[in-house]
């Protein structure tokens, strides 16, 4: 009785193979063993915590996160600091244009993370989303359902893949990356080893901080993986058992109109 | 042809009566509800019920999207991100409305395959299959629309691609382009309009569905043998079916919840999976995306569109045939819709006189072929617009074309059919065996 329908879905998982001819980027990028990957795949706070303080300290000089809402620092799922740190962060570190005021004030957890146009680099709200990123090993895309989206790894990848060969061309610098479609990226190496002190202590060599900052970013992407993830373990947990009952009903309903089965 | 006979609704207490002389609302309910069904339709049967669950999902989270969008150029992207990130629970609603219309294309490709393969479009079923293609085609306008609105890179430039396949209409085509857009590029006017007939369409189609179900319930299903429900008594019509309500009610449920676990474990898990990472770039007309690639469920029929180029013979001579006015890009646009047109006229191009494919040796092959040809096309349509996918494409093309055009006539002719069950009954219990046989007293 299950054949057809294993048929069917099996049928249905072969239609889709849209996404991974979809991937472009010629670029190299590595696996990394992120907390947040697969089914059941979680933040780790202090990961973020800390890939908030690179992207503040580093990051935020050239490139802006307007999509996101200071206030969700303190989140559930997210960084988790507490609403006063949140708000003494934002006052630190932001100024933002008050259209009533006609001026700059500090920002507010109420506000968004400043858009920054500054030297035209891209915003990163959803950076690691917007990335084909790291498709492999599993065949049909569905790396997505054990290694996650892929995006975070192509940051990561992109910070630590600067071979340190540059070329100059019509006045701008571009310097080699192993990551970087086409191998040639404007921006210059923005973290080094020892770049950002951790108040613990934490390890603060390049891979770490790549590593730490893409964290940080995958979040700013998908500030509710966490909820989905919950919400997808409870459906499934909750249509399976509804199955076997149907399986059940079914069978029983059907049993007075067919004899033993033949063929 | 009157439908199957069975037991009608009779109004019992004075209320009942009193509404049913006004309005027999209940008694269509009852007969629509409780229509003999043939008892041996297979797991094939349940994807229509993924269907009607589909467009009311679609609906449904569409209505409460729309409470939280905003379909201004300037606003639109901000505005899917508010509801991914504000919205009590938007994350999920957008997550199922998005991965919604993927089901409901794989649902949709997986019944139009099921009736292609058991005739179900033959006599007396041609409107029924006619008025599903019409859905099959708005469904198609629908998800386009849909996917322009969030206003992402891959929204604007599938967009421009799209609409630009009316450009290539002789003559008229660039008038007609310009209507269509409401203005000389996908714009702010393209996108209100887009989410003007995003809203619309579902609730058209939601008509045609009834159409569509109307239709087959005057005609009767089809089942896995082609062989029409004797219809001769009520009695002989009971031996052939059992009424629709409980019966197929609850096997089509335990099909539905076992594609909603596989379902919902993408919604969970993988939401991004059939997305493209581009449509996560604000929409920017000055930059154009490396590869411009469709949603997966347009690929097949993207792949005709791009397999006519100008070195292709057929449209080589179409072009001097017609004095240039079919260039190669027209002729693309006519081979992409002709596609669909020709799966249309299948009720007319299929010869044999057996309906399922099932008794039909030769005609499994080719329609095995044809689901090949399908998933070849799908993979061709992803792939660039260079050699040796074009060669591919342009085979993958002409099989399809040839599938209907020139197989189905005739292998009606050349084919012997096997020997078909003389009733459903006699298929039922081949496979089950007889009640009273096989359950001795116990």
């Amino acid at each position: 009785m299950f054949k057809n329908l294993v048929t069917g879905a099996a049928f249905a998982l072969a239609l889709v193979p849209a996404a991974v001819f979809a991937a472009g980027g010629e670029g190299h990028v590595e696996d990394f063993a992120f907390s947040f990957e697969g089914p059941f795949g979680t933040y780790d706070q202090n990961q973020l915590q800390r890939g908030l303080q690179i992207y503040t300290e580093v990051c935020a000089a050239c490139h802006g996160l307007k999509q996101v809402p200071i206030r969700t620092l303190s989140d559930e799922g997210g960084p988790g600091l507490p609403a006063d740190q949140v708000r003494a962060y934002a006052a630190d570190n932001f100024e933002v244009f008050d259209a009533e005021d006609d001026d700059f004030r500090p920002a507010e957890p109420t506000d968004h993370f400043p858009e920054n146009n500054g030297v035209g680099a891209p915003d990163l709200s959803l950076m690691a989303k917007s990335r084909a990123g790291f498709h492999g090993p599993y065949g049909l895309g569905l790396n997505q359902l054990f290694k996650g989206i892929g995006g975070a790894e192509y940051i990561a990848s992109l910070l630590i893949g600067y071979t340190g060969e540059t070329k100059d061309e019509a006045g701008t610098t571009f310097y080699e990356n192993t990551a970087f479609p086409g191998g040639w990226i404007s921006m210059a190496p923005p973290l080094s080893d020892e770049q950002v002190e951790f108040i613990d202590g934490h390890a603060n060599d390049l891979h770490h901080l790549a590593e730490d900052v893409s964290a940080f970013l995958m979040w700013t992407a998908e500030p509710k993986m966490m909820a989905r993830k919950q919400a997808g373990f409870v459906g499934v947990l909750f249509l399976a058992v509804l199955s076997v009952l149907l399986y059940l009903t079914n069978k029983r309903l059907w049993a007075p109109h067919k004899g033993k089965k033949t063929s | 042809m009157s439908g199957i006979p069975h037991d009608h609704y009779e109004p019992k207490t004075g209320a009942e009566k009193w509404l049913h002389s006004r309005l027999p609302i209940v008694g269509l309910l009852y007969d629509t509800i409780m229509i003999p069904t043939p008892k041996n339709l297979n797991w094939w049967w349940i994807w229509g019920i993924v269907l009607a669950f589909c467009l009311a999902l679609q609906i449904v989270t569409g209505i409460v999207l729309v409470m939280h969008y905003t379909p201004h150029v300037d606003l639109a992207f901000a505005s899917v991100e508010h509801i991914m990130r504000n919205v009590n629970g938007g994350f999920m609603i957008r997550y199922l409305h998005a991965n919604g219309a993927s089901l409901f294309f794989v649902a949709v490709y997986i019944h139009i395959f099921r009736g292609l393969f058991y005739g179900s479009y033959k006599a007396p079923r041609e409107i029924t299959w006619i008025v599903g293609m019409l859905i099959y085609l708005m469904m198609m306008g629908t998800a386009f629309m849909g996917y322009v609105l969030p206003w992402g890179q891959m929204s604007f430039w599938g967009a421009t691609v799209i609409t630009g396949l009316f450009g290539a209409i002789p003559l008229i085509g660039e008038p007609i382009q310009t209507w269509l857009l409401g203005g000389p590029a996908v714009d702010n006017a393209t996108l209100n309009r887009f989410f003007s007939l995003h809203y619309l369409l579902p609730f058209v189609i939601a008509g045609l569905v009834i159409v569509h179900i109307w239709a087959f319930h005057t005609t009767g299903n089809n089942n896995p043998t082609g062989v029409e429900v004797r219809r001769g008594s009520k009695e002989e019509a009971k031996k052939d079916t059992l009424p629709f309500w409980p019966y197929f009610v609850i096997k089509d449920f335990l099909g539905l919840a076992v594609v909603l676990l596989v379902f919902w474990a993408i919604v969970g898990f993988m939401p991004n999976y059939l997305g493209h990472p581009d449509n996560y770039i604000e929409a920017n007309p000055l930059q154009t995306p490396a590869h411009i690639v469709p949603e997966w469920y347009f690929l097949p029929f993207y792949a005709i569109l791009r397999a006519f180029t100008s070195e292709v013979w057929v449209v080589q001579i179409a072009s001097f045939v017609t004095g240039g006015i079919v260039d190669a890009k027209f002729f693309g646009v006519l081979a992409m819709f002709g596609a669909i047109a020709v799966m249309a006229l299948a009720p007319w191009l299929d010869t044999s006189r057996v309906r399922s494919g099932k008794y039909r040796p030769q005609f499994k092959w080719w329609f095995l072929l044809l689901v090949i040809d399908f998933f070849a096309l799908m993979w061709l349509g992803a792939m660039p617009a260079e050699e040796p996918y074009a060669s591919f494409s342009l085979i993958a093309s002409a099989y399809w074309f040839g599938y209907f055009l020139v197989i189905l006539p005739l292998l009606g002719v050349i084919e012997k059919p096997d020997a078909i069950p003389a009733t459903i009954e006699e298929d039922f219990d081949s496979h089950y065996g007889k009640k009273s046989e096989a359950t001795p007293a116990e």
